[in-house]
Formats: C-alpha cells, sequence, structure tokens
C-alpha cells in the first residue's frame, strides 16, 4: 500500500492556504518541510499546558516538561538506531551540531598536518568548520572527487586516506541527490585509523536510518526538513567518542559542579547541551518522528522513488535537451533532490517565473559553492520531494517550465 | 501579486542577451568584484579610472537576467562621467530601488501588495531614498535604467540589480 498524499496533504495547515488564488506546488522541502498539525499541536501544547524549565525543578508542571523531553530524546535515538538515548544531543540545527563536533573533538583531536577528507559534493555545514581548522589547527583537507554523473569516485580513496583522523561525508547530497556509500567509506575509513562522520541533513528525513548498520561515529541533522520545527538539530555520537570529547558551550546544565577553582562536566547528553534548551521544539521534533512513524520510513522512501522515477521520466520525455537533471539517473540510487537546468533560462529567472504559478523551487548554489565550481555552474533549480508531494506536482512544475518560453523564449 | 511583465521588460531582456561592454581591461583599470551570496550571482567591474572620469568600462561575471542587463545598463550609463557625476547616478538607482523605510532589499518577499502599492506611490513622490530629492526626478537621468523599476516590486531581486553599481563603487573608491 503506498502513500495516500491527499490524507498527508489534509494534515499540513500550509496546504489550505491559496496565494492568488491558486494552490501552492510545494517542492522546496530540501531546504526546510512544511510542518503537520500534529507538531504544531504538540508544541503548542508544551506552551499551553506544561510549561516549564527542564532539568531544574520538582514540581509537577517541571517533570511534564522533562518527560516530554526524554519521550522526544528516545524517540530521536530509536528513529536513528542509536544503540543508547544520552548520545543524542541536542543543537539549534545541524550546523551547530557540525561546529561542536570540529570544535569540541576537531581542536582538541586535530593539530598541524592531520589530515581530514570531506567530498566535493559536502554542504558548507560539513565543510567551513573543517576550513576553520585549517586556519587555527594546521590541519589538511582533502577532497572526494564527483564523477561526470554525479557520484563519488572513490577510485583513490585509499590514498586520500592515508594519514586522516576524520572522514565526513555527506548521506544524500542535497544538491544532485545522491546517495553515497556510507558503510563502504567508513569502513574504509576506519581501516585507515580515521573516525566517520556523516551528514545525514537530507537522509535522514527521507530513508530509514540506522546509524549502527551505517557503520559511523557520528552523524549529523537537522529537525526543521523532517517535519519539525526550525531552531532544533541533532548531534548523535558513539557513548565512547561522546565521554573522551570536552565539552563545548560552557554554562548551566552541562556542569556537575561548580567552584570558584573550576568545574566538572555533567553527565551525557547534558555535557554538550549548555543553558535551557529549546524545549518546545525538542517536543515538536519528537511528534514529527511519530508522525513519520506512522507512516513508516519504508512508505516514505518507496513513495520518494517512485516520484522521482515519475519526475526524471516525465520531465525528461516533455522536454528532451531542453533540461538537464544533474546527479544519478536511477531513482533507487538516489533522493528526491531534482537540481536542474532548462535551456538557458537563469536559474534565478526560472524559480521567478515558477512562482507565478506557485510552484516554490530553490534557485541558487545551495550552499555548495565548491560543488558549483565542480559542475561548472553558478546555481541551478532545484525541485526537492517529500511525502506530501504527487504527480500533480510534478505536471505543474513541467507546465510551468514550459511558460518560461514566453518571455525567455527567443535566442535562448 | 505582480505581473512579470513588469519585471522582464523588453529592454531587459535585450541587455541580457546581448550585453554592452562586455569583456575586460588590463590594469592600470581597477578591477572589483561582487557576489550575492543568497544567489551565487557575481559581477566583476573593470574600470580605467582617469582625472576623476571613467573612461572605460568593461563587465564580467555571470548571473540572472536582472542582474546582468543592470550591469549592461550600468555601464553605458556611467562611460565617460565624472566620478561625482556616477555617484550621483548611484544614489538615484538605488532611490530607485529602494523601499520606504527600509534601508536594504528585505531577506524575504513577504510585502503586502498594499506596502508595495505604497513603495510605488512613495518613489514617484520622491521620498523613497535615503539620499534626499534623490528619486524626484526618476527619469531624467536614468534613461533605459528606469526600465529597472518594476523590479522594487519583487523585493527579492532587488539585490540582484544593485550588485553591480555597488562593485562600481568599491571601484571607484579603490581609485580615490
Ligand atoms: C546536506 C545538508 N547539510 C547541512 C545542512 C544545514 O542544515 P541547517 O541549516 O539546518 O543547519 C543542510 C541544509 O541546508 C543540508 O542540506
Amino acid at each position: 500500500m503506498g502513500i495516500d498524499v491527499s490524507s498527508i496533504k489534509a494534515d499540513f495547515p500550509i496546504f489550505d492556504r491559496q496565494i492568488n488564488g491558486k494552490p501552492i506546488v510545494y517542492l522546496d522541502s530540501g531546504a526546510t518541510s512544511q510542518k503537520p498539525n500534529a507538531v504544531l499541536d504538540a508544541m503548542d501544547n508544551y506552551y499551553r499546558n506544561h510549561s516549564a524549565s527542564v532539568n531544574r525543578g520538582a514540581y509537577t508542571l517541571a517533570a511534564e516538561a522533562n518527560d516530554l523531553v526524554d519521550e522526544a530524546r528516545q524517540l530521536v535515538a530509536d528513529f536513528i538506531g542509536a544503540p543508547n538515548t544520552h548520545e543524542v544531543i541536542f543543537t539549534k540545527n545541524a550546523t551547530e551540531a557540525a561546529n561542536l563536533f570540529a570544535h569540541s573533538w576537531g581542536r582538541s583531536n586535530l593539530s598541524q598536518g592531520d589530515v581530514v577528507v570531506i567530498t566535493e559534493m559536502e554542504h558548507h555545514a560539513n565543510i567551513v568548520p573543517w576550513h576553520m581548522l585549517v586556519e587555527s589547527n594546521g590541519i589538511e583537507l582533502r577532497w572526494i572527487p564527483i564523477t561526470d554523473s554525479g557520484e563519488l569516485d572513490l577510485s583513490e580513496l585509499d590514498v586520500l586516506l592515508d594519514g586522516a583522523k576524520l572522514v565526513s561525508v555527506t548521506a544524500m547530497s542535497n544538491v544532485l541527490g545522491t546517495m553515497n556509500p556510507i558503510r563502504r567509506i567508513a569502513d574504509a575509513a576506519h581501516a585507515a585509523g580515521a573516525i566517520m562522520m556523516t551528514d545525514g541533513s537530507q537522509y535522514v528525513p527521507h530513508v530509514p536510518t540506522n546509524v549502527t548498520e551505517m557503520g559511523v561515529d557520528a552523524m549529523i541533522f537537522t529537525g526543521h526538513k523532517m517535519l519539525g520545527p526550525t531552531g532544533v538539530g541533532v548531534f548523535w555520537g558513539t557513548t565512547e567518542l561522546l565521554e573522551a570529547m570536552p565539552p563545548f558551550l560552557g554554562g548551566g546544565d552541562m556542569i556537575m559542579q561548580v567552584t570558584k577553582e573550576g568545574f566538572t562536566t555533567n553527565a551525557l547528553p547534558h555535557k554538550f547541551e549548555a543553558g535551557t534548551p529549546m524545549v518546545a521544539e525538542i517536543i515538536g521534533l519528537g511528534a514529527a518522528i511519530k508522525y513519520l512513524n506512522n507512516i513508516g520510513m519504508e512508505q516514505v522512501r518507496e513513495h520518494e522513488v517512485a516520484l522521482t522515477a515519475y519526475a526524471l521520466r516525465s520531465l525528461n520525455e516533455r522536454f528532451g535537451d531542453d533540461i538537464t537533471i544533474h546527479g544519478p539517473s536511477e531513482p533507487a540510487s538516489r533522493g528526491g533532490a531534482l537540481s536542474m537546468a532548462y535551456k538557458e533560462v537563469h536559474p534565478h529567472d526560472l524559480s521567478q517565473v515558477l512562482d507565478q504559478a506557485n510552484v516554490c523551487v530553490r534557485a541558487g548554489h545551495h550552499c555548495a559553492k565548491p560543488l558549483m565550481q565542480v559542475m561548472g555552474v553558478n546555481s541551478t533549480a532545484r525541485a526537492s520531494l517529500y511525502i506530501y508531494n504527487d504527480e500533480a506536482d510534478i505536471d505543474a512544475l513541467a507546465d510551468a517550465l514550459e511558460s518560461a518560453d514566453d518571455i525567455f523564449g527567443m535566442g535562448f | 501579486m505582480p505581473g512579470l511583465e513588469d519585471l522582464y521588460k523588453e529592454i531587459i531582456l535585450d541587455h541580457y542577451r546581448n550585453p554592452r561592454n562586455r569583456g575586460e581591461l588590463p590594469p592600470p583599470a581597477c578591477k572589483t568584484e561582487g557576489f550575492n551570496p543568497l544567489c551565487g550571482d557575481e559581477i566583476v567591474v573593470y574600470a580605467h579610472i582617469v582625472d576623476d572620469h571613467i573612461v572605460d568600462i568593461k563587465m564580467g561575471g555571470q548571473g540572472c537576467s536582472i542582474s546582468q542587463s543592470s550591469a549592461s545598463m550600468m555601464s553605458q550609463a556611467v562611460k565617460g562621467k565624472s566620478l561625482d557625476e556616477v555617484r550621483k547616478l548611484t544614489g538615484e538607482f538605488k532611490a530607485m530601488m529602494s523601499i520606504p523605510g527600509k534601508d536594504d532589499a528585505p531577506a524575504a518577499s513577504e510585502s503586502s501588495a498594499a506596502e508595495i502599492e505604497a513603495a510605488k506611490a512613495a518613489a514617484s513622490a520622491g521620498d523613497a531614498g535615503n539620499i534626499a530629492g534623490a528619486a524626484e526626478k526618476p527619469d531624467l537621468s536614468m534613461g533605459d535604467l528606469s526600465a529597472l523599476k518594476g523590479v522594487v516590486k519583487f523585493p527579492v531581486r532587488i539585490k540582484c540589480a544593485v550588485l553591480s553599481w555597488n562593485t562600481l563603487l568599491e571601484a571607484i573608491e579603490q581609485a580615490s
């Protein structure tokens, strides 16, 4: 049984909205997803009925708030197959999670000449923190190249891994949709004596995830791309790794003892969660996971493979050489991020034209400038899919693309 | 919702398809680069400045129709002009591109139709800009550039239109 998109859409209040009398065709879930009532209600319920600070009070309200956060942490841990709940560290977003790791583990474990290996298809969140360590600690940054079809070229992996202390690779490209062989790279990294992190920001929302099966030591991802609110992300690390890492931010909640002379750190996960956390957002993320679990992540993935297949087939049939869709052509080996070039129309102009039909796509470099340089473009227009999209949305995209010809037709 | 015909005027598309003064200039012309971090558009300005005049100008870079046509029109408008004239023209252009009460283009285009109408009214009434009186006669010295006026109705695109101008200002600062 596939997903019933119309009943899913009914759970998302934004789709009740019309702009200029027309419904919204939302194809930008790679940037951020829409939110179902279940998430909005859970956050509202916290503020209305259980609002209290966590980890501090002994009274009933505070205990309820604590329970809600604990439940959400358990939901996250189960969702990604984490062996221990205390390994789930809440951060502001994936970017902060990457910075937590680079700052805490990176600064204390990496020195002059140590090698960090990333790939040409990383998001800036998994690039710039390492660039910062090049500056502060003198590390060397190496790049796994990509092939013309937008997959990782692993032919020189052994050479690249020589001397590596960390390998950090996105599980799914936000531009190309490519799904990378994380297990294979993690095994090679470990054999070379390095630890392995993956960026799950585009993967966790769309594919059943198990960090143990992936063989990684750490993973980052972000709540707002998986039906959750903005303002909450996750750093997951193995207990062994987290125990060995120094704290990141200092302050309340992360301490066991504070004296005039110094401090000792709290137990996991609190060691890495300084200050009052984003309680409502954590609860919202928990509700998003419950919602996804109700559908079933296998179903989510199945739906997106089918819809991606439809999009690739119908757009290529309709536009032939006038359209280029970047990334792998086999739907089963990619996600639903479809970066495209249509004729010679600049992506920025294209998205403006699509907006006339309320078709929301993202134009730009997608925070992946090194990838843009490798691809030889300075931006793309990207449509990205999720559970509330269906074939009608793809057809609306295709119709809107054609309308660009009215303006940019001749000579382009 | 404003129509695309307000944005993609024929003259804009013409400058986009056939950019004027495209190319490079060797030193002593100065070279400055501008980036729009939002969308990746880039503009390169080569300006040869002698005796406080732009004696020659060439434009490079790549980007959308708005950023590239604005650059092309700008290059025509400023070539041969004194730096004072260029500064004044830049002020007028930016005034034409600004929404009252906002120093810069807003990040999101959530402006209501009413706001945009107010912006248009204010712009033609001459109190739009931060440079006093700059917008009083927007069409006089603007020439082709006034075709870009419609961009204000699409606030996210304002940054595209002013990118080349800011890059030129940098070149002028460097030279003086
Ligand atoms: C692959 C990837 N990594 C990291 C991020 C950063 O997520 P956030 O902006 O929520 O920190 C994104 C989102 O843009 C992404 O697509």
